[in-house]
């Protein structure tokens, strides 16, 4: 009763669930990169410098001014969302009319620069953040050790997702985001501010991205070097899921870090290579992605 | 009549710009070639060295970006799987000669190009870059682990051997002609397909796929092929940097040196000739003059920092830009 496949029940339940949490940044990563993506039209290499952004500040404004992690967990994405809106304002708005490679081009350098000023100030091995009092322990589900901190972070990671997709589904502001997406020429025929849409666009889908840094300050090692390796496999989550829907890219963020808790129970080697393989595989049957809409 | 001579005038008056311009490019190739055999007698040529690597690095991703329109975000793989296959044999089995090791690295790039190739050309624009990273990522896990690449160490004391079994390359001049003849050949061989009927389509399909497609073009085969020949370029590039250096490291697997290569072409001039060349010496030289002084631990926010500027101000890099000012004030 206690081993599945001959591993115990309590293994793979606790890999399942660190599968899980990973999956839930995957998933509002892949998200923040879809809503940039659906309006921008371009991929925001400096996905990845602003989540390591979003823990940094969490941990720098504790140690500076005893901020709490609450208020950090909405102060922290508020910082990085108005710098992304800045560097949207004074950098990517001026080469907007040009091919998409150099957008792209353009913030894999800003990366760059935040990881390697970030780096020099702060080394690479990485800043302690304490968890907060409440969240410390956790309850014993019979069949695993669940602690309150990985609960709420799931919780936290869906709430965001579902909040989201609310807003972009169901709210005025949202249905002017759509709208852009489909024809953003259009809209602005019809006296819609689209560059102020754009500018807040890609201050949201920051956010989304700081929103994951804070929320992983508690639990992963906060270094400026933490956003690179994480953004490349939301690339591929991204290509296996596609951008056309956001529930596409929520739902193929938690299957992939599913899929990944499990290879590192039967084949811990593979764990870090298995999603890129799926990618292959989804790429050779299917090329549009999962969810993906155009050819 | 007197309309019809105009004409006749205008187009001889062009046709005589284009072989003047012709002219001036021989000429500025044989000064170049001139200063390329003089140089090892001034510079260090291992340092030489490096920069015709990675100048035939940059020139075989270039055949890509600039010619094509596909930007590969993963051509690290390449140049690593050229290297560590070169280390490898020429490691292990004492009796190959060097350039059997290299031809052997070569064909290990082109095969993995091949696979690369096929996966990533299902998508265009934005996901061939982030496909093109994903399966590099891949590729880096596997030299991670594999048992024969000294995992984290990489290899160390790759011996040169000796060239046809004949020259041997542990001299330094010996092995700087050696690269020079590589390196020219790489640059030969793109400077070929840019200018063959091949490289024309390429060039429609940067321009417009799917206007190729519609002039019946098998878009994907050409994009393919390019891929692969590219491939195959960067992973010469990768063995004959290996037996340089007698060493092969992770750092050439790793997303930073995909990235490097992207700059080098970028800042140069994508689709020029020369730009990749000239990308890539001022690369190389400014990371070297980097380390050497007290800004060594910035070399990265510094090419970041290239990065930006060269998006926002010259998009044509260094050799493209000078192209467009010869052409406004020259003509």
């Amino acid at each position: 009763m206690t081993e599945i496949l001959g591993v115990p029940v309590a293994v793979l339940s606790g890999q399942l669930m660190l599968g899980v949490i990973n999956g839930a940044f995957y998933a509002l990563l892949s998200l923040g990169l879809a809503v940039i993506f659906g309006l921008l039209k371009i991929i925001n290499f400096a996905h990845g410098a602003m989540y390591m952004l979003g823990a940094m500040c969490t941990v720098l404004i504790f140690d500076a001014f005893g901020v709490n992690y609450w208020v950090a967990l909405f102060v922290a994405p508020v910082i990085v969302g108005c710098f992304g809106i800045l560097l949207e304002y004074f950098l990517l708005r001026r080469i907007a009319g040009q091919d998409h490679i150099y957008s792209l081009l353009l913030t894999f350098g800003i990366a760059l620069i935040l990881q390697g000023v970030l780096t020099n100030i702060y080394g690479v091995s990485g800043l302690r953040y304490s968890m907060p009092e409440m969240f410390r322990g956790g309850m014993n589900l019979g069949f695993m050790f669940l602690p309150y901190y990985r609960a709420w972070v799931i919780v936290a990671a869906l709430l965001v997702c579902f909040a989201t997709w609310f807003m972009i589904e169901k709210t005025r502001l949202g249905s002017y985001l759509r709208a852009g997406t489909e024809d953003s020429q259009l809209m602005q025929g019809f006296g819609i501010n689209v560059p102020l849409l754009i500018s807040l666009t890609y201050g949201f889908g920051v956010m989304l991205a700081a929103f994951a840094g804070a929320l992983a300050a508690p639990i992963y090692s906060v270094s400026p070097v933490m956003g690179s390796n994480i953004l490349i496999v939301v690339f591929a989550v991204v290509v296996i899921g596609g951008m056309g829907s956001i529930a596409g890219a929520v739902i193929t963020g938690l299957m992939m870090g599913v899929v990944e808790g499990f290879t590192k129970v039967f084949y811990p080697e593979g764990s870090a290579a298995v999603i890129f393989l799926v990618m292959v595989v989804v790429l050779l049957i299917r090329p549009s992605g999962l969810f993906g809409k155009e050819a | 009549m007197a309309n019809a001579t105009t004409q006749t005038d205008i187009q001889q008056s062009i046709v005589q710009q284009q072989k003047s311009e012709q002219r001036k490019k021989q000429i500025l190739n044989l000064v170049l070639l001139v200063l390329l055999l003089l140089a090892p007698a001034v510079m260090y040529p291992v340092f030489l060295m490096k920069i015709l690597c990675f100048a035939l690095f940059a020139v075989a991703f270039n055949l890509l970006l600039g010619y094509t329109g596909l930007l590969s975000f993963g051509h690290a793989a390449f140049l690593a799987a050229g290297s560590y296959t070169t280390g490898y044999l020429l490691s292990n089995f004492s009796g190959l000669t060097t350039e059997m090791g290299i031809l052997v690295g070569t064909a290990a790039a082109t095969i993995l190009g091949l696979g690369f190739g096929v996966v990533a050309i299902r998508r265009q624009g934005i996901y061939f870059a982030m496909i093109t990273l994903a399966l590099a990522q891949l590729v880096y896990f596997f030299f991670v682990q594999a048992p024969f690449t000294g995992g984290e160490d990489g290899m160390h004391g790759v011996p040169r051997g000796h060239l046809f079994g004949l020259v041997d390359l542990s001299n330094n001049y010996a092995m700087y002609y050696f690269v020079l003849a590589v390196f020219l050949g790489g640059y030969l061989v793109v400077q070929r397909i840019v200018g063959s009927p091949f490289g024309q389509v390429l060039k429609a399909i940067k321009q417009n796929e799917p206007r190729a497609v519609s002039l019946g073009y098998n878009v994907d085969r050409y994009k393919l092929l390019a891929f692969v020949i590219s491939a195959s370029l960067a992973g010469l590039a990768g063995s004959v940097k290996t037996v340089v250096f007698q060493l092969a490291s992770l750092n050439d697997a790793h997303w930073h040196m995909s990235g490097e290569v992207i700059l080098m072409t970028l800042l140069g001039g994508t689709g020029t000739l020369l730009g990749p060349v000239v990308g890539a010496t001022f690369v190389v030289n400014l990371e070297y003059q980097l380390a050497q002084g007290p800004l060594g631990d910035w070399v990265d926010p510094i090419l970041g920092g290239i990065f930006v500027l060269t998006v926002m101000a010259f998009r044509s890099g260094i050799v493209g830009e000078i192209q467009n000012f010869m052409r406004k004030n020259m003509s």
